[in-house]
């Protein structure tokens, strides 16, 4: 999966579970202070991406901003390949 | 199916209340906090009444409400996490008290599906023994099991019980229909409270200590958002029914939050999910029989109506039964 449909995928999930617009989330943006997010919003970013890619991710991994999250996805599906 | 009808319904909580601002003086919160993640503004904490306590003062409310007299009773489950003793049972010393003479009584550890886990015990018994009247209840005094110092788990929790007086009536439109019970002891060490420590060596002579509650937030939140779903659409199934025929889903009060992806995973609306996680948090194997007494109260619960009850918790286990009420 290329980084770009990686992006959009975490896009539409983050969009969804903090009710904000996709054209607000920008790979800089920290999830927890531009987006208002808590730490339930990211298990919940976290498992509908674990769902939707079938990979595995700890919450507790340093993701900060959306980049991080990305970047996160890339390396755990490369890992399953 | 099993004809079996919830005669009547009861609960009690100890007076004293504690509200998230009385946590922040305790520990490094703040109601803010708490409420945005939880749900929970208030809780009510025991001082000087143990699990057997609140569950006595549930079942003298049952057989006042009922008019059964206690010598009817057949059976008596108590459903908790937090008992008075190792031995006896909880179930014991509520039988003892409320002089049931002729009611066998056990307690069933399933934490926040114990509920759930004795009404479906409850039917087996009901069902292949012939028991006619049964007691249930779910009681806990997890304030004696929590470390006060820990702000992750310790603003999420309160004390209560409340029970259901059960009876196998054959001609009654009310009836038991199909449930899903699982447990995954794979996960156990996801949330765990109350451990014992073998001697290390014999003759030992340090004092007995006991684990306080420990949560794997993260792991217990993923597991009941997948879970429960699926607990409650395999239930639904064996029911023989479908998701929009459920009138209420009484959804063990751990999080709102929680209660919400369920809702969202279901595709049902979130009005068929009520909640009072708001002045009671999490009272473990009581919340669901609180709830469902509270509605029963309120006349939001009327007969004929179905409704899925659904604990989840500590084993880890999960447990759904359907009900027309």
């Amino acid at each position: 999966m290329t980084e770009e449909k990686i992006f959009n995928k975490v896009k539409k999930i983050v969009a969804e579970q903090l009710d904000v617009d996709q054209d607000k989330i920008k790979l800089e943006a920290d999830i927890k202070d531009d987006l208002d997010a808590d730490s339930l919003d990211v298990f919940e970013i976290m498992n509908e991406l674990e769902d939707d890619l079938d990979i595995k991710l700890e919450a507790d991994e340093n993701v900060k901003t959306i980049k991080d999250v990305v970047e996160y996805v890339k390396k755990q599906l490369a890992a399953k390949e | 199916m099993a004809a079996i009808k919830i005669i009547t319904s009861s609960h009690y909580l100890p007076k004293h209340q504690v509200s998230n601002d009385d946590l922040s003086h305790l520990m490094d919160t703040s109601d803010e906090w708490i409420k945005t993640r939880t749900g929970i503004e208030h809780r009510r904490i025991s001082e000087g009444e143990n699990t057997s306590d609140l569950c006595t003062a549930v079942a003298v409310e049952l057989l006042k409400k009922s008019g059964w007299s206690p010598e009817s009773i057949d059976l008596i489950i108590v459903a908790t996490m937090s008992p008075d003793y190792y031995t006896p049972a909880t179930a014991a010393i509520v039988q003892g008290k409320i002089k049931a003479k002729q009611a066998v009584a056990f307690d069933l550890s399933a934490a926040c599906s114990g509920f759930i886990y004795s009404l479906v015990v409850a039917q087996s018994f009901m069902g292949n023994m012939n028991y006619r009247r049964v007691m249930i209840i779910g009681g806990e005094v997890l304030s004696k099991v929590i470390n006060w110092h820990d702000r992750t788990s310790a603003v999420l929790f309160g004390d209560g019980a409340a029970g259901v007086l059960l009876e196998n009536e054959q001609d009654s439109t009310s009836s038991f229909l199909g449930n899903h019970l699982q447990t995954f002891g794979d996960l156990a060490a996801s949330l765990q409270a109350g451990k014992t420590l073998p001697l290390a060596s014999f003759p030992a002579y340090s004092p007995h200590n006991y684990g306080a509650f420990e949560m794997a937030g993260r792991d217990v939140y993923t597991f009941a958002t997948h879970r429960v779903p699926e607990s409650i659409i395999a239930a639904v199934k064996k029911s023989n029914l479908q998701l929009n025929q459920v009138d209420w889903f009484i959804v063990h009060q751990a999080n709102s939050r929680i209660i919400k992806q369920i809702a969202k995973r279901l595709q049902q609306p979130l009005e068929k999910f009520p909640m009072n996680i708001a002045a009671y948090g999490n009272t473990s194997a009581a919340s669901v029989p609180i709830l469902l007494d509270e509605l029963i109260d309120k006349k939001k619960i009327e007969r004929g109506q179905i409704l899925a009850l659904t604990g989840f918790g500590g084993g880890l286990t999960v447990g759904t039964q359907i009900i027309k009420y």
